[in-house]
């Protein structure tokens, strides 16, 4: 039998906001999407207000303030440092990992038998909340889709304290279990299939589970049929350990402000492309077509909606920024409409191959293709050493009027020298008080509620390494 | 912009040269250049750089500005400088013991007083530091 480990970190972007600034500890602490449109991590303390995953903040904001709410803009350079972090030292814990997500990462642990499985992940939740202050759930089950269900177990079941084995339970414990979780919780299920599936009669994951895989199949589609295999064990969908090249790039972004003329609109496809072209030329691709959308906003009800896109096939494919922001800006041209407030655009590169062995059509010269190679190499060099956007085409623009809102963005504090934590020099002799108390400043962001001015306790997730007194704590 | 021409001719036509005569006695002897942040950092996915704000550390050699090495992997031990969060700031002293057991932040300067953790006192040790860099220019 496989032990797959599902390794997830709990509430992600709020967990890695709360390791910089204590302040958030134990307060109901939201990260926004881009823009500060909608919710897109949530403390406990914010679940159980109620307020769901992707609720848009503009419909919360009022119960925000009621509660007093810390709601901060995503911070993506800090997300992702993190999650480095993380991923890295899970590899240690084993040398098959599949990193699924920013947050989550599969482990294969079936040559560890010999370990008692349950202390070997609650090692690795130590290690992980020591070393970086991210509290983790670890699930383990004989395939993916069982690993991940039993992350949900690790994480909603307090008795577990955070690890789940399913490989070491009771078959009739097992199915008891199932038989209290919805099918909606199932990998690969989701919303949209889970009504259709308890229309007929599939209430939770034990049933599921018993359905005949390729009756299921038929109604509704080989992943289905997937899906119940690995619930009874039988892996199907394996790890994919390599770091695949991508199919394709994505880059797109909602504007801050929303964009009517066709210059402002082109300055920013020109950056989506030049960052899309950056990618691909990390991982050494030329792309064979290019995507580019405009759309105006679907929840803006007064104004009228619009949206288009067009893919242009590359004839020879390129790696060349100049050359794909031509292609999409004339694509742009193409389907740009006046008197539209456009709210978001967006470039997709697609049809990727890899650099070596390309094919170049028969009018192309080979000459002009190592030109360009050599003048993009030099345009990525610069712009690693001196800061992203340093050496850029000039119809990039250079006020981005329409760049994206990001009204309360914590400090990145592990990407750039300027934001790093401050220590404060709290506790000059002056300060103390005459019982000994110290007066300290509330320098951090954000402002709290008279509320939230209560004294902070600490965190359930993070190690007291000592209070009172000193004591060790293994790491 | 860049002239294209100049930066074609910046890259060199092989990219090796082309070896003739005795081979280099020091090929052998060849060792990495030293690396500073191998240097300061042991665990690089436990280790955070934070900067250091007044003077209570002075006599420790920390001045204002001076970015610290928190390495949050070590097990802090009495003596150590550490990085402590007291409620809810973040605080950069050395740790000690008091005569009944209790854990002090000792500042590195006697302007300012030895902090006493209480009962009440909301108290974490967030990383043990184990350098500093500043630069001059």
């Amino acid at each position: 039998m496989r032990n797959i480990a599902l390794v997830d970190v709990n509430n992600f972007y709020v967990s890695c906001e709360r390791v910089f600034n204590p302040h958030l500890i134990n307060k109901p602490v939201v990260v926004l999407s881009n823009n500060d449109g909608c919710a897109v991590a949530r403390s406990n303390e914010v679940k159980k207000l109620g307020i769901g995953m992707g609720a848009p903040w503009f419909k919360f904001k009022e119960l925000a303030n009621q509660h007093g709410i810390v709601a901060l803009s995503s911070n993506y350079a800090l997300y992702a440092d993190m999650s480095n972090r993380v991923m890295s030292i899970l590899r240690e814990f084993s040398p098959h990992q599949e990193v699924y997500s920013i947050d989550e990462s599969f482990l294969d642990v079936t040559g560890f038998q010999s370990l008692n499985l349950v202390e070997y992940a609650q090692s690795m939740r130590a290690r992980i909340l020591q070393w970086t202050g991210l509290p983790v759930c670890v699930g383990i089950g004989s395939t993916k889709t069982l690993a991940k269900l039993a992350n949900y177990c690790a994480k909603k079941i307090e008795r577990f304290n955070g690890v789940c084995n399913f490989n070491s339970m009771q078959e009739e414990e097992l199915h008891k279990l199932f038989e209290c979780i919805p099918v909606s919780e199932v990998w690969g299920i989701g919303r949209k299939m889970a009504p259709q599936l308890e229309a007929l009669g599939f209430n939770h994951v034990r049933a599921l589970q018993r359905s005949d895989p390729k009756m299921m199949r038929n109604k509704f589609s080989v992943t289905m049929e997937k899906t119940i295999r690995e619930l009874n064990g039988t892996m199907c969908i394996e790890l994919e350990e390599r770091h695949r090249t991508k199919q394709q790039i994505v880059s797109s972004r909602s504007f801050g402000i929303p964009v009517r003329d066709f210059s402002s609109l082109s300055e920013s496809v020109t950056l989506y492309v030049s960052r899309a072209a950056v990618k691909l030329r990390q991982q050494a691709s030329f792309a064979g077509s290019i995507y580019v959308y405009i759309r105006t906003s679907p929840f803006n009800e007064k104004d009228p909606f619009y949206s288009n896109g067009l893919t242009i096939p590359i004839p020879s494919p390129t790696d060349d920024t100049k050359q794909l922001v031509r292609l999409a800006l004339w694509a742009l041209r193409k389907i740009y409409k006046a008197g539209y407030n456009y709210q978001k655009a967006g470039v997709m590169l697609s049809e990727l191959v890899p650099r070596e062995g390309i094919q170049t059509s028969l009018f192309s010269d080979s000459t002009l293709l190592d030109q360009s190679g050599n003048l993009m190499m030099v345009m990525d060099s610069i712009n690693k050493k001196m800061g992203k956007g340093s050496l850029k085409l000039a119809s990039e623009g250079f006020r981005k009027p329409w760049k994206m809102r990001q009204e309360n963005k914590s400090p990145c504090y592990t990407t750039n020298w300027q934001d790093l934590i401050k220590l404060e020099s709290i506790s000059p002799r002056n300060q103390v008080t005459k019982d000994g108390y110290l007066r300290m400043k509330n320098s951090h962001l954000p402002k709290l509620s008279s509320a939230e001015q209560a004294a902070p306790r600490l965190h359930p997730g993070i190690p007291v390494i000592a209070r009172n007194r000193i004591t060790s704590t293994d790491c | 912009m860049m002239n294209e021409r100049t930066i074609r001719r910046a890259i060199p036509l092989f990219s090796s040269k082309a070896s003739a005569g005795f081979p280099s006695p020091a090929d052998d002897h060849l060792e990495s250049r030293l690396d500073v942040t191998e240097y300061l950092i042991d665990q690089a996915d436990a280790t955070f750089f934070a900067m250091v704000t007044g003077d209570s550390m002075r006599d420790a050699g920390l001045l204002e500005n001076d970015i610290v090495v928190v390495d949050r992997s070590k097990k802090p031990v009495i003596s150590n400088i550490i990085i402590a969060i007291i409620d809810g700031e973040f605080t950069i002293k050395s740790l000690g013991q008091s005569k009944s057991g209790r854990p002090i932040l000792i500042p590195a300067n006697p302007d300012y007083p030895i902090i006493e953790i209480k009962d009440e006192t909301d108290f974490q040790v967030w990383g043990v530091v184990t350098g500093s860099f500043r630069r001059f220019r």
